[in-house]
């Protein structure tokens, strides 16, 4: 089941359940949430009024009846146009949910019965829909997953493509941090034993859907104060337009009630009062696009503020395990021999290290014996005591290998000197952020093998993208400090934490906080849990432990530790497109002015038509030209709420400056040339 | 004409020139450095003794607050009382009567708000004891009350995590010993040698040339004005304000006054920048504040300088420009740059009448008292700025993508609360106040007041609105010049500026105060480079930018049906 990631704006279906939602979002029980709209929707209400008593009585102060009509069907489509924006983006949200939810639709569950609180052994086929939290069931190759829980018993191969597209199966299993299975996904191969975590209408996804429906939605800080700051010049445009009155009284002009209510409602900032909400829900639109579930939509935007990134090592910085990248041979040995003695040392060795260590072999053209039919031939584990692995042949031969003191002692035991040049090479090696392993032959140093750590290809750009936006990248690893330095220079990241603790996290991210910052961090193990609520932003991989996941505020379905990346810019691009949008609306207000202004006081002080500087033809087409433009400039800029504003990480300065240029003098120009077009249009008709 | 020219540019750049090590100064009075003042500390223990005063007693920005207003309310209640029996009170030679109840409460308000609107004569309102003992002492301590208030906003901006914003005591005798007494004195001594007045005695009497008796009023004026203008007060002695001969007898005293009312609100920026560590930031505000007043100063002197279109219509040439209601000593483009730089700064004296002069200046003037940020006055002209600072970072902060911080504290809901709350206050208080004007002009012209409506104006039509306008703007902005073509001196105006008055001076302090002890409070977050920098020149642009979107989008409509009507139609 691949999953929809259509990213065409409108599709026919979502923009049918957007209108009908527009109209069903004109009750003022929901519009009273956004008060700069609710003003407009007042204004219409009155301009109803007054068109129904200009067609009932002839008062020329009130205007004519049809005029009334044209100026009350505008203002009630600005506030159709804003609900749609809030519904369609509320669709699009629903429908990206959806479509994860649909991968947990009805699946046959097969449901471990109990009795009371005792399991039986006993095995019956359900209906997923009936499974409740606490429940257990039973998974086998080839059945879905019904339902989100947790592996109790068993190991098994896992398809998660429904969730994350990524068709290679990942294996999970019972303890552990990677114990987590998700409704919907397929088991290929072996037996698990699944408790339910969540119970139905529970899981992070529902929690999601109903942030983006608004049930649940919570007005982020952000919001809060736009909302306060929108609001506020709502109040002052009412003051203009109210002392308007008295002036117009002194001035001898009448001024019709339809001419109040347009200048009042193209002055207040309808355009992103009608677009607030729907960029808040394509925030967390987006973030689910990334295949992040964010548990509020104040994540989000934290994620924007991010100071610093805790990223683990592994996976994330470098490519999953380190591997052999150099064979050298202690002085006197043969490249060829040494090379022999290392392959068969390994050959028993299952580690990636042990195999990659069989293909650089491999690429010198040594090919690997096959030992495996010898019964006398005795294979020595890797233990912690030891420090070491080898191999016991027939013939005699005593390999080991392992790290530089645990094999110094079996060399210095067997009464040999450890010769200087393979130490140094060690100390080398390690000083180059490298693993040296050394190997021994019946108690004699054969050499060394170099291991690496190998970093993701083009992960140092994206740090260095994250230090543009002031964002600090902080490398978490179990290695000592030198080959973290080493890893953490050569990679880009700012700081790191070598030989690190799981408490070491949990204290990195008090520090920082503790010096007014705001940090991210990604884990997937319970040790991580109390890390992850500290942090925050704290991004639980989906296929963590469920604590791991009930701490953190976002859950990524791709289990991909880059994916902070990804959450910060979107983070940013939300605040930027609410910031931009605000510029834009209230930059409108001056040419909005030039056109209603003349307007209303030309008849009775004729020498204001200099201000009419855009020439418009009469003083209700300049009036009739604003108010439309007031209200298509809406739909025409969803997409870009929805898509959000592009953020450049070019320096705070640098983007603010582009951002004035664009939506500052742009919003102050763009509704000169708009106003003038519908003007020209009306005046075929007027 | 270049002669008049060169006048104007010497007495701005010898100004800024003196205005920066005036800066270092202040801020080293308030850090309390040493400084070659230092033989007052003597004097200053003595007051905090004697008032009972611990002048290091840390205050957060309420205790600060509940201090600066309750003094206030003290001074209120003293002015009020003394205006209302001047006439029983000694250091009356001239026998002038007391104030009626409206006319001292809107004095007694507008003296201790530092606006100094003037509905009363100089020459007849007030006596020697009032002139003294009230109108110089508010002149004195309502100027010190802006420079204590903004000093508790340095601190804000200063500290990294406090809630103390200082003591508002010491700053305030301090900036009354160490700034404005200093300062004063130099002032008037310049000013008594050139021939304005400095006696107790009363009116003297000469005989002109045509052989007429004429009365001329005297007083000890001199020290007077010089804090009038350095305290950026406005209001004069003398009816005429310093158009008046004695008040401003020559063409240097009037380069003095005029410096004098420049100095303090531009040093109180470098002051900024030196007592925070902040340099950048405050030289940024300073050049947009500087643009700011240049954009509105140099189409007042072109239209001045130019003369009236309407006398060039009958064909007759104004070599000497617009000179209806200047004075022949001070010429057109002087009198232009008085009239936009009092209403840039706060001061509001006068050396002409606004009332006759071009509807351009009537404009600009207009315009520099709705910003009211553009230098400003004392102290008071950066805690207007600061408002839309806040909301410029606001804004830009959303723009770059985080959430907004100023100095390392982020502004949330709270501060744009309060931020918008001042701001929409002006709007309210001039479009309001003026609307209620034009309700009562054209509603009730004769309601049976002492002075009926109909008799307010001396104008009528558009010019008569900006009469109106003008006096609720520049009450509002405390800034207390007049367009003298309106009488403001009836129970209406009185109570009504009054309480335009009081709001317009005190919620803008309050406000910025408020803001800033509770960014100060907050915790810390250091800079990044995804930081917007407030000390940037694009930062600047921006405060400009919101600056002139919030007063175009404000006024536009009050502005065009008064000042601009009349531009077009003189044009």
């Amino acid at each position: 089941m691949e999953r929809n990631k259509n990213n065409r704006l409108f599709s026919g279906d979502l923009v049918g359940g957007a209108l009908k939602h527009s109209f069903l979002k004109l009750s003022p029980k929901i519009m009273v949430r956004n008060p700069v709209m609710f003003t407009v929707e007042i204004g219409t209400v009155v301009m109803l009024a007054v068109t129904i008593y200009s067609y009932t009585v002839n008062d020329p102060t009130i205007g004519n009846f049809w005029y009334n009509l044209s100026i009350f069907i505008i203002l009630l489509l600005t506030v159709l146009f804003a609900n749609f924006a809030e519904a369609i983006a509320e669709a699009r949200g629903k429908a990206q949910a959806d479509s994860l939810r649909k991968t947990r639709e009805e699946t046959p569950a097969k449901k471990v019965m109990r009795v009371g609180d005792i399991f039986m052994n006993e095995v019956k086929v359900v209906p997923s829909s009936s499974l409740v939290k606490g429940d257990l069931f039973v998974a086998e190759a080839g059945d879905t997953i019904p339902m989100d829980g947790e592996i109790i018993e068993g190991l098994a191969t896992i398809d998660e493509s429904a969730i994350t597209g990524e068709s290679a199966p990942v294996i999970r299993e019972a303890g552990g941090d990677k114990s987590s299975v998700t409704g919907g996904t397929k088991v290929l191969s072996d037996r698990i034993k699944v408790k339910v975590t969540t119970s139905p209408g529970e899981s992070f996804l529902d929690k999601m859907i109903a942030l983006v429906e608004g049930a649940s939605r919570q007005k982020t800080p952000n919001e809060i104060a736009l909302t306060i700051l929108l609001a506020s010049f709502t109040l002052i445009f009412i003051i203009v337009c109210v002392t308007l009155k008295p002036y117009a009284d002194y001035a001898h002009t009448t001024i019709s009630i339809a001419a109040f209510i347009s200048l009042f409602v193209c002055l207040i900032p309808t355009t992103i009062g009608g677009l607030l909400s729907a960029i808040g829900i394509a925030g967390m639109d987006r973030a689910l696009r990334a295949n992040v579930i964010t548990k509020s939509g104040k994540a989000v935007e934290t994620a924007g503020d991010l100071d610093t990134l805790l990223l683990d090592k592994t996976g994330t910085i470098t490519i999953g395990n380190r591997k052999a990248t150099h064979f050298w041979p202690a002085p006197g040995i043969q490249e060829r021999t040494f090379i022999e003695s290392v392959v068969i040392a390994s050959l028993a060795d299952e580690t990636p290290e042990g195999k990659s260590i069989i293909e650089l072999a491999d690429v010198k053209g040594f090919k690997a014996p096959s030992l495996a039919t010898d019964k006398d031939v005795r294979f020595v584990p890797f233990s912690a005591e030891t420090r070491s692995s080898g191999i016991d042949l027939p013939n005699g031969m005593k390999i080991r290998k392992g790290a530089f003191d645990a094999i110094r002692n079996i060399v210095q035991k067997a009464g040999n000197a450890f010769p200087a040049e393979t130490e140094a090479k060690v100390k080398e090696i390690a000083s180059n952020g490298g693993t040296p392993l050394v190997v021994s032959l019946n108690g004699q140093a054969q050499g060394v093998i170099e291991l690496q750590d190998i970093i993701k290809p083009g992960i140092s750009e994206r740090f260095q993208r994250l230090r543009k936006m002031g964002v600090k990248t902080v490398m978490v690893t179990g290695d000592n400090p030198l080959t973290a330095k080493f890893i953490a220079e050569k990679a880009g990241v700012d700081d790191y934490i070598a030989e690190a603790k799981p408490e070491d996290k949990m204290n990195y991210i008090k520090k920082e906080q503790a010096g007014g910052k705001l940090v991210a961090m990604m884990g997937d193990g319970t040790n991580d849990a109390p890390a992850l609520a500290q942090a925050d932003v704290g991004v639980a991989m989906n296929s963590g432990t469920q604590a791991a996941k009930e701490a953190g505020n976002m859950v990524d379905l791709d289990n991909d530790p880059t994916k902070l990346i990804e959450i910060v810019e979107i983070g940013k691009q939300l605040l930027i497109t609410r910031g931009t949008l605000t510029t834009f609306s209230i930059a409108n207000d001056v040419a909005k002015y030039f056109a209603i202004v003349p307007a209303l006081f030309i008849t009775s002080i004729p020498t204001l038509q200099a201000l009419n500087i855009m020439h418009l033809k009469s003083p209700s087409s300049a009036i009739l030209s604003a108010v439309i433009f007031n209200a298509i400039i809406i739909p025409m800029l969803i997409p870009l709420a929805l898509r959000g504003v592009a953020y450049k990480p070019i320096g705070a300065s640098a983007l603010l400056r582009r951002n004035l240029m664009i939506y500052g003098i742009g919003g102050i120009i763009a509704p000169f040339i708009g106003i003038k077009l519908i003007d020209m249009v009306l005046a075929l008709f007027m | 004409m270049q002669t008049e020219l060169l006048g104007v540019i010497v007495t701005f750049v010898l100004v800024l020139l003196m205005a920066f090590p005036l800066g270092k100064y202040i801020a080293k009075v308030f850090q309390g450095e040493r400084t070659f003042t230092d033989f007052l500390n003597p004097l200053e223990r003595l007051i905090f003794k004697f008032s009972g005063i611990d002048p290091h007693r840390k205050m957060n920005w309420k205790d600060f607050l509940k201090a600066m207003l309750t003094i206030n309310l003290l001074w209120f209640v003293y002015a009020f009382v003394l205006l209302l029996f001047q006439g029983h009170l000694p250091l009356n030679p001239d026998h002038n009567p007391s104030q009626t109840p409206d006319l001292s409460f809107n004095t007694a308000i507008s003296f201790m708000v530092n606006c100094d609107l003037q509905d009363y004569s100089g020459e007849s309102g007030l006596t020697y004891l009032t002139q003294i003992f009230v109108v110089t002492f508010l002149q004195f301590v309502s100027a010190s009350t802006g420079v204590a208030a903004v000093v508790a906003l340095f601190n804000g901006i200063k500290e990294k995590s406090t809630s103390n914003l200082g003591n508002f005591w010491n700053y305030f005798v301090k900036t009354i010993t160490r700034i404005f007494l200093p300062l004063c004195l130099v002032v008037a001594i310049i000013l008594a040698f050139n021939g304005t007045p400095t006696s107790f005695a009363g009116k003297d009497t000469i005989i002109t040339m045509r052989g007429d008796t004429v009365n001329v009023s005297r007083g000890p004026a001199a020290g007077m004005i010089a804090i009038k203008h350095l305290g950026t007060n406005g209001g004069g002695w003398f009816n005429a304000n310093s158009a008046h001969p004695l008040e401003n007898p020559n063409y240097l005293t009037n380069m003095v006054e005029m410096m004098a009312q420049i100095l303090i609100p531009v040093a109180m920026i470098f002051a900024l920048g030196f007592y925070t560590g902040k340099k950048r930031f405050a030289y940024v505000i300073f050049w947009v504040m500087t643009l700011g007043a240049l954009i509105l100063i140099v189409p007042s002197m072109v239209a001045e300088i130019g003369g009236n279109p309407a006398i060039a219509k009958m064909g007759i040439a104004q070599p000497t420009g617009a000179m209806e209601g200047k004075e022949v000593r001070f010429g057109p483009a002087y009198s232009g740059f008085w009239g936009v730089m009092t209403t840039v700064i706060s001061t509001g004296s006068v050396n002409g009448m606004h009332d006759s002069y071009m509807p351009m200046s009537g404009t600009m003037q207009l315009l520099a008292m709705m910003v009211n940020g553009f230098y400003g006055g004392c102290g008071v002209g950066i805690l207007n700025y600061y408002i839309y600072i806040i909301i410029a970072v606001f804004i830009s902060g959303l723009m770059v993508g985080r959430t907004p911080e100023f100095m390392g504290h982020k502004v949330e809901a709270r501060e744009v609360k309060i931020a918008a709350l001042v701001t929409l206050l002006s709007t309210f208080l001039i479009k309001g106040g003026t609307a209620l004007a034009a309700y009562v002009f054209v509603h009730h012209p004769d309601v049976g007041w002492a002075m009926k409506p109909t008799a307010w104006l001396n104008n009528s039509g558009f010019h008569g609105f900006t009469e109106m306008l003008y006096q609720v703007t520049s009450s509002n902005a405390n800034n207390g010049s007049a367009y003298a073509g309106m009488t403001g001196n009836n129970v209406f105006w009185n109570v009504m500026t009054g309480f335009v008055l009081i709001l317009g001076r005190f919620l803008p302090i309050i406000g910025p105060i408020a803001i800033a002890g509770l960014l100060a409070s907050k915790k810390y977050v250091p800079q990044s480079t995804g930081t917007l920098k407030t000390d940037s020149l694009t930062f600047g642009a921006m405060t400009f930018a919101v600056i002139v979107i919030i007063t175009a989008l404000s006024y536009f409509p009050a502005l065009a049906l008064g000042p601009l009507a009349e531009y077009f139609s003189v044009h």
